[in-house]
């Protein structure tokens, strides 16, 4: 076992003895998001390197202080990506991050989450515990998928010490056509192109244009572009870049930033002047109140993130009374004490 | 899961309490009315329940849940009573709760592309419904015909196109579940990523252990306009393996990728006559599917990479009726492999595909060892093996010997970096073989995951993830999967 991994054992167990707060963080680019930053710095930096990495069994395992550049990196090397597109939000971004956010880019509702292209994480829970959990393989029903839990936990659930992935194929050719378009047709026409044989890869409505991205086999590709038609985008790599690393001009400025996921068929609500994932996410720049953009949110069966510049304490919707309870008896199992990112997440643990 | 000592049950008073939440003749207690439910797929396991309760709805279910919460009952759910690894063997003392009767679906929305069902709908039927639609559910199980969508929830089913479709996991976005105590909670949503914990995810596979579905949510994709199989054959099982490996490295998903050994070959071509070449040591088929002009690519870069790969023969179906033919070989595996065996035992490791090689040369070496012979099928893409070994169940000591060579072969799937099962679930089937996969640490992280849901450990007890205490002194209790119990299902 690695000195890394025994020195955060040990920090762990006398944390918990002592019942101090501990705050995990790789590169920090993800220290806007979420609750409140509370306790002690646990650096993971130091932890970083890929453990496996074979093209041709689509799987790589990584530590998770491992620069998610540098796993990108090797995996371009070989025509390979991470198909969840995460957003880095900065040059230290690491893999423990990418995971514990939860955040997906661009082509998540074609490709999928983080959370579907993770296949197993060991992690040092709440007591010390080293536990592995999932595998390096694509199928594996043994045992409860605590794994997937990780996505999205904010870290609350344990330090994740190292991550396998399933990685896929980059898309050989990728195209951006661009159509003018209200927002209410943008929203009907990512719907209906979504539910026909297309090589999907983003789509996002904003400033009245209607953007779709299509990657893929290049046969279909040009077969798509061919049937859709529109007028190509110049540079869409850096647009889409843009969008899924928020360096578009829309994400400027120090207006509360609202991420509004909703049902993707809903209709434009008031303030998202850019819907992004099919119809699936909102972008706002609102300074509504967090009661009213929830409600709106969950008009539309969804949930409404502060994302940035806003109150951190309530960054995340909570679920109903039944499912926050679970959350906390979820959260006691793996870290009894409450020293890991409390706060974190949600307000009260 | 840690059965519960069970306090005394009065099965009359339970009995009267039920039937004044169930339908008229929806709750079952003879002998003769529960037998069809004393086992699942796995028929080796026979248990019958204290009674049988055929609820038509969540509110019901929820009121059998109550019931049996307030009276400490096991519970054990149950969608069609097709899985392979005993998931849903009732409990002695307890209540089988059939969800079979749960079959609407509630909602279909085209332009979403979701459907929501109730748990006890089938799974092809989910893809009927939404054919017109031009839309279907992805995730395929062989047994699809039958199965219920509640038990792919229960077990995260696949199936022979999950490389490039994914898992039931990847394909359900949102349930209504019943807790132990009759709760109801909304897990995920249509909604992309909800913010907490995955619930939905870690329910998806539970087995049974969390909650009992009783509505899923589904995404439906785009029907693909057209797909084509490559059949390739090998003069040796590491070739067809390299072929796999070639394949992905050159950028390319198949649909399907799919292998079968000398033996499995065999036995299917004297049943199903499919046009496998008796010669080959290995076939591989992959399929190709999506637009007309993708798939002519494809299927053209496929063919090169097989080639290079020392494929000694290929044939590419030319219609849809020679597709369909070159699948009903790989797909009547298993009811082939039944009619030159007296037995077979099937194994459902997942590997890394690296090691196929050394896998199946040390399956061979078990095979003499034991003196049993063993075909292999193989889901290549994604590193599942089926390992069915040939046994003879009247034969004194040969269903010992099978249950020993099975568990080489899972000890060999955990030793190599793989899993005990890739998608038939532990079930009461593998769970001594969870002992070697996983340490007893994280054996209790996995009871007390369950005790987070389910406090009295009342569903589905003594399932999927064993006791330390039955890890530290029981050491491996073989089992064997008999025949199946649905011999007129395809299995693969």
């Amino acid at each position: 076992m690695s000195d890394f991994i025994e020195q955060a054992q040990a920090r762990i167990r006398a944390a918990q003895a002592s019942g101090t707060p501990l705050r995990i963080r790789g590169g920090g680019s993800k220290d806007f998001f979420g609750g409140e930053l509370i306790g002690e710095v646990l650096d993971t930096l130091a932890h970083s390197g890929v453990i496996a990495y074979d093209p041709s069994e689509l799987v790589l395992t990584v530590r998770a202080g491992t620069l998610l550049s540098e796993v990108e990196a090797t995996l371009a090397a070989s025509g390979q990506c991470l198909p969840f597109e995460p957003p880095h939000f900065g040059a230290g971004a690491t893999v423990g991050g990418c995971v514990a956010s939860g955040l997906s880019g661009p082509r998540r509702p074609y490709a999928g989450a983080v959370r579907d292209y993770l296949l197993g994480v060991s992690l040092i829970d709440g007591r010390g515990e080293v536990l592995r959990f999932g595998g390096q393989v694509m199928k594996n029903v043994a045992g409860f998928d605590t794994f997937r839990l990780q996505a999205g936990a904010m870290g609350t659930l344990g330090l994740i010490t190292e991550v396998s992935f399933k990685v896929l194929p980059r898309p050989e050719a990728d195209e951006t056509r661009v159509f003018e378009s209200t927002a209410v047709d943008a929203i009907a026409t990512m719907n209906r192109l979504a539910g026909q044989p297309l090589p999907l890869a983003g789509a996002i409505h904003l400033d009245g244009r209607l953007s779709l991205r299509l990657a893929g086999n290049p046969a279909a590709v040009t077969a798509a572009v061919a049937k859709l038609g529109g007028e190509p985008l110049a540079d869409a790599a850096a647009f889409w870049n843009s969008i899924r690393e928020q360096t578009h001009p829309y994400f400027a400025g120090d207006a509360p930033l609202w991420r509004l996921a909703v049902k993707p068929t809903a209709p434009p609500l008031a303030g998202d002047a850019l819907i992004d994932w099919g119809g699936g996410l909102r972008w706002l720049r609102s300074a509504q109140t967090v009661a009213e953009l929830r409600a709106i949110a969950s008009l539309h069966g969804g949930h409404a993130t502060a994302f940035r510049n806003g109150t951190r304490a309530q960054a995340f919707q909570p679920p109903a009374a039944a499912v926050m309870a679970l959350h906390r008896r979820l959260k006691a199992t793996f870290d009894p004490a409450g020293i890991l990112n409390r706060g974190r997440l949600y307000p009260d643990f | 899961m840690n059965a519960p000592t069970p306090p005394p049950i009065d099965s009359a008073a339970l009995f009267a309490a039920l039937s004044a939440v169930l339908p008229k003749a929806a709750l079952l207690t003879t002998v003769e009315q529960m037998r069809p439910y004393e086992c699942d797929g796995l028929s080796m396991y026979r248990r019958l329940p204290l009674c049988v309760a055929l609820p038509i709805d969540e509110a019901q279910v929820a009121a059998v849940l109550r019931i049996c919460h307030a009276r400490g009952v096991p519970v054990v759910a149950r969608g069609h009573g097709t899985g392979l690894a005993g998931g849903a063997l009732p409990e002695e003392g307890g209540v089988l709760l059939s969800l079979a009767r749960l079959n609407r679906i509630v909602e279909l929305d085209p332009l979403a592309r979701t459907a929501r069902v109730q748990p006890g709908v089938r799974n092809l039927a989910i893809s009927e419904a939404a054919a017109p639609h031009g839309l279907y559910y992805a995730p395929d199980p062989s047994s699809q015909i039958a199965c219920s969508i509640g038990g792919n929830v229960a077990e995260n089913s696949g199936g022979v196109h999950c490389l490039k479709y994914g898992l039931t996991v990847h394909n359900v976005v949102a349930a209504r579940v019943a807790l132990a105590d009759g709760e109801i909670v909304e897990l995920g949503g249509e909604a992309p990523d909800a913010p907490g914990y995955d619930l939905m995810a870690l329910l998806i596979g539970s087995e049974g252990l969390l909650g009992v579905v009783t509505e899923v949510t589904v995404k439906l994709l785009p029907r693909p306009q057209l797909a084509r199989v490559v059949m390739a054959c090998f003069d040796s099982v590491e070739k067809a393996g390299q072929g796999v490996a070639a394949i992905i490295a050159a950028g390319i998903i198949p649909a399907g990728l799919e292998m079968m050994d000398k033996l499995a070959i065999e036995a299917v071509e004297d049943f199903v006559k499919a046009g496998y070449p008796l010669d080959a040591e290995a076939i591989l088929l992959a399929e190709s599917d999506g637009t007309p002009e993708e798939v002519a690519n494809e299927i053209e870069r496929i063919e090169a990479v097989l080639t290079a790969s020392g494929a000694t023969s290929l044939r590419t179906s030319q219609d849809e009726a020679e597709r369909l033919r070159l699948w009903a070989g790989r797909k009547a595996a298993f009811p082939a492999v039944g009619r030159i065996t007296p037995d077979y035992y099937c194994m459902d490791g997942t590997i890394p595909r690296r090691h196929l090689g050394d896998v199946l040369r040390q399956i061979a070496g078990f095979s003499e060892e034991f003196g049993l012979r063993c075909a292999n099928v193989f889901h290549a893409g994604d590193g599942n093996l089926h390992p069915l070994i040939f046994y003879d169940a009247n034969k004194p000591g040969d269903l010992e010997k099978a249950e020993a060579f099975g568990n080489k072969i899972l000890d060999l799937s955990v030793a190599v970096g793989g899993t005990i099962t890739g998608e038939h679930g532990v079930g009461v089937e593998k769970i001594d073989a969870m002992c070697t996969q996983f340490s007893s640490p994280e054996l209790a992280l996995f009871h007390a995951v369950k005790a987070a849901f389910d406090p009295q450990g009342l569903l589905n007890p003594g399932k999927a993830v064993p006791t330390l205490h039955r890890c530290a002194e029981m050491g491996r209790m073989h089992v064997h999967a008999g025949k199946t119990s649905h011999p007129e299902l395809p299995r693969f």
